[in-house]
């Protein structure tokens, strides 16, 4: 099918697009998720828990966008505070200490711009998930599978690598932002979305991701179960790479994927 | 004549003296740069001996205002200044080593009309890109510095600044020496993309590793820093000190009301209230910087050295 950027803008945003907790939940057995940042609170916007990959255990964490207007409501449409960003933080820490690859799912128009937000240092809180993500000894994957917006999806994506589906969208800001920012016309977010080169096939030619999944069809969550099945078996094939790799290696690994950039 | 000619060979001293002019007329971001459109009917201010302070609008007689550390001596507004500027303060004299001064332009995303915006830029700050890296000592300390300037496209970090911020502290790490990084940034470079938002990565795992060998890092948070750089290096210094009144943040100032729906307080975001909040070390004044540093240098040296 053929799709203008605009229009895959329009369906990584759409409600029934499968979320991280419907691939949790088809790809992984026996998960149970694990709440809080050890300092504030829990926030509902990321998910996070350990469960199992065709038998081997792995930390999952994902951005939660609401899958009706009362869950989008609780899990302030998937826009993470910095507790949340603490929280996935402290649970891949967690699995670099039990030797568990790390598996995060990044659905977000981007991170919570408020003044508790603020108060509580967004931006301390993403730098620092940034810096302790390059050093993590376990291997780190991060699928985009929606939105990836701004340094809000990047703070959960510096992955050994990094996957999308073939409808999901990763940029710098919205489309939106960068028309008012650029153009002083937040209307012209579909033209902008042309030039930002956010869509899959730009994003894999820029190597900003590095493998692709087909969706004959927009993926959604009547016809998500085939999808899930071949990342499921691509995840499996993943993690298996790692196994005979020093700790030091898979950590030397993502520095060399991102210092090429 | 070959002696008399030598004797008046000195190209190094005109070299120095015209640069320092220049540094001396780029000092200051006037009001005329920030949004020529608006401000080209008020009346103006003569360039050259006076300035106009962006804050109190007092008018500052030029080299009292250089000696001053460009502070103002009525408001006590610490003026926006240029790389150069900054490094002269900081840097022992004559000792910055400037390191990958001319990296070639990038235009990855093919976006139109940047080549020429950035050709522009260049001639209008004399700048290559928006930071400036090298080695120096300070009071006798070897270090790496590295200083951006809000002149160019604000600050913004691309692929060109991201690389030399990685530089800064790979080439830090590799000498075994701290790194100090001045930032102010309006955040990523929106002509870039996606890009521009891999530098955060890229830079913060460049900290990752300078810090893993043990070594000092510290920032220097100047007006303004917000964005794609207050959410990476800027907010990883081992140290975090700030100039009084800056403005520091994550998101802008209107996205954020425009969020909430509400006018936010005074003051938010500015140093004193990122330092009552928990995120700044502490505020320093510029004229004190120097030596502030200098100590900091040293307490980490000690450090190092019974390791």
């Amino acid at each position: 099918m053929e799709f203008t950027a605009w229009d895959r803008v329009r369906i990584a945003r759409e409600t029934d697009r499968p979320t991280s907790l419907y691939y949790i939940e088809h790809i992984f057995e026996d998960f149970m998720e694990l709440h809080g940042d050890r300092n504030v609170k829990d926030d509902p916007a990321i998910v996070g828990g350990i469960g199992f990959l065709d038998g081997r255990p792995v930390t999952i964490i994902g951005q939660q966008k609401g899958r009706d207007l009362k869950e989008q409501g609780e899990r302030n449409f998937g826009m993470p505070n910095p507790e949340g960003y603490r929280k996935a933080l402290r649970l891949m820490k967690q699995a670099e200490k039990f030797r568990r690859p790390i598996v995060c799912f990044v659905d977000t128009s981007g991170a919570f711009c408020g003044i508790e937000a603020e108060e509580r240092g967004q931006g301390e809180a993403i730098a620092r998930n940034l810096m302790e993500m390059a050093g993590l000894t376990v291997p780190v994957l991060s699928i985009v599978i929606g939105e990836g917006g701004s340094g809000g999806a990047l703070a959960m994506a510096v992955g050994n690598e990094v996957w999308c589906l073939e409808n999901s969208v990763y940029s710098v800001l919205s489309p939106e932002g960068f028309a008012a920012i650029l153009w002083k016309d937040g209307k012209r977010a579909d033209e902008a979305a042309e030039v930002m080169k956010m869509t899959s096939e730009h994003l894999k030619a820029l190597k900003v991701v590095d493998r692709v999944f087909a969706e004959p069809e927009p993926v959604h969550v009547d016809n998500g179960e085939a999808l899930a099945e071949k990342m499921k078996q691509a995840m499996i094939e993943f993690f298996k790479r790692y196994d005979k790799m020093a700790p030091e290696a898979i950590a030397g690994e993502r520095y060399e994927r991102f210092r090429h950039f | 004549m070959p002696k008399l000619n030598s004797m008046f060979k000195k190209t190094t001293y005109i070299t120095l003296s015209n640069r320092r002019q220049s540094i001396r007329q780029d000092a200051l971001v006037t009001e005329k740069e920030l949004n020529p459109a608006e401000v080209s009917e008020q009346p103006n201010v003569p360039e050259g001996l006076w300035k106009k302070c962006e804050k109190c609008g007092a008018i500052l007689y030029d080299r009292d205002l250089e000696k001053n550390f460009y502070v103002c001596q009525e408001c006590h507004h610490h003026q926006r200044i240029s790389a150069w500027t900054r490094i002269e303060q900081i840097a022992d004299a004559g000792s910055f080593e400037e390191l990958d001064a001319v990296m070639e332009d990038r235009n990855p995303l093919d976006f139109p009309e940047y080549e020429g915006k950035l050709a522009a830029m260049r001639k209008s700050t004399g700048l290559n890109e928006g930071v400036i890296y090298g080695l120096c000592t300070i009071h006798g300390e070897q270090t790496v510095l590295a200083v951006m300037d809000s002149r160019f496209m604000m600050g913004s970090m691309g692929t060109i600044v991201g690389e030399k911020i990685t530089r800064a502290i790979e080439t830090a790490t590799r000498l075994k020496l701290p790194v100090i990084i001045f930032t102010c940034s309006g955040g990523a470079r929106m002509q870039e993309g996606i890009l521009s938002l891999m530098q955060m990565a890229k830079t913060s795992a460049a900290v990752e590793a300078h810090g893993r060998a043990g070594l000092p890092y510290f920032t220097v948070i100047t007006d303004p820093t917000t964005g794609g750089v207050t959410a990476s290096f800027a907010m990883l210094g081992d140290v975090i000190l700030a100039e009084p009144g800056v403005l520091i943040g994550f998101a802008g100032q209107r996205v954020i009301e425009q969020t909430i729906g509400q006018k936010l307080p005074e003051g938010f975001q500015r140093a004193e209230f990122m330092l009552e909040h928990g995120f700044i070390d502490k505020i320093v004044e510029r004229k004190d910087l120097k030596q502030c540093l200098f100590q900091l240098i040293r307490a980490h040296r000690l450090v190092n050295k019974e390791a």
